[in-house]
């Protein structure tokens, strides 16, 4: 099961465009509603830092599939200014964009596994997981 | 796209869609504190009912309209949330904080109703 999409991020449309693209690969998996909406909110946060950051990268979407448990992967990438404190990113509440500095720590509890790697000047590539209860 | 917004007596009765864009919400921010003058309304109702994802910036966006519409003189409340779009907010960490929240469209009603009915029986002083 290696279904993936690709979605460009360039404007706040494509936040959306995001969210919708996994609602609908997300589908055939035993997600509830609250679920599902868990994983679009993730997305959102996710792809909005692309848009305010980088201005521009895309978030990839991958069905996956470990021992009998099937999930998804989001994958949002940039090569845009990196992140020059990781740690401090990802405290409740940090923000360097006037935003409410909730958006990696959050998406971090919104989802089951969240991995960042940033390098300053080279991008952010945030890898996260959801998997079926 | 526009949200609609009903005018209905002296409220706005804004109808959020599902799939809301930043600049959507900055939309709506704008007709609701533009309409809120022209109609001289005393509230603003935000029905977030077909709402399906409260991300960081529709909670500020939400937060500065009631804040911004309590500036000028009415108040805003929120209503609808489903309950998957508000646990999703608690992980999140969003909290509303000072914004008014009801049930749904007529718990919201009711709100505004009861406030009339206790300005007029406060008039007959």
């Amino acid at each position: 099961m290696t279904a993936e999409i690709v979605v460009p991020i360039r404007s706040d449309a494509d936040i959306l465009l995001a969210r919708q693209r996994a609602r609908a690969l997300a589908q055939p998996l035993k997600f509830s509603t609250s679920e599902l909406t868990l994983i679009a909110t993730a997305i959102s946060e996710m792809a909005r830092n692309i848009v305010t950051y980088a201005g521009k990268g895309e978030v990839l979407l991958r069905l996956e599939r470990r021992a009998a448990r099937s999930g998804i992967t989001i994958v949002a990438r940039d090569s845009g200014p990196g992140i020059a404190d990781i740690a401090r990113a990802m405290e409740d509440g940090f923000s360097t964009s006037r935003g409410l500095g909730l958006g990696l720590p959050g998406s971090k509890r919104l989802m089951d596994e969240f991995d960042i790697v940033s390098a300053v000047g080279r991008g952010t590539t945030i890898t996260m997981t959801k998997w079926e209860r | 796209m526009r949200t609609p917004i009903l005018k209905q007596g002296k409220l706005l009765i804004a109808s959020v869609q599902d799939s809301m864009t930043d600049a959507d919400l900055i939309q709506l921010r704008d007709d609701l504190v533009s309409g809120v003058r022209r109609h001289r309304s005393v509230g603003v109702i935000v029905d977030v009912t077909l709402l399906d994802v409260m991300d960081s910036f529709a909670a500020r966006m939400l937060r500065s309209i009631a804040q911004m519409i309590k500036l000028l003189g009415a108040e805003a409340i929120l209503v609808g949330i489903q309950p998957e779009v508000a646990f999703s907010m608690v992980q999140l960490g969003l909290t509303l904080e000072g914004t008014m929240t009801a049930l749904d469209l007529e718990e919201g009603l009711a709100f505004f109703a009861a406030k009339e009915a206790a300005e007029a029986a406060g008039d007959d002083r």
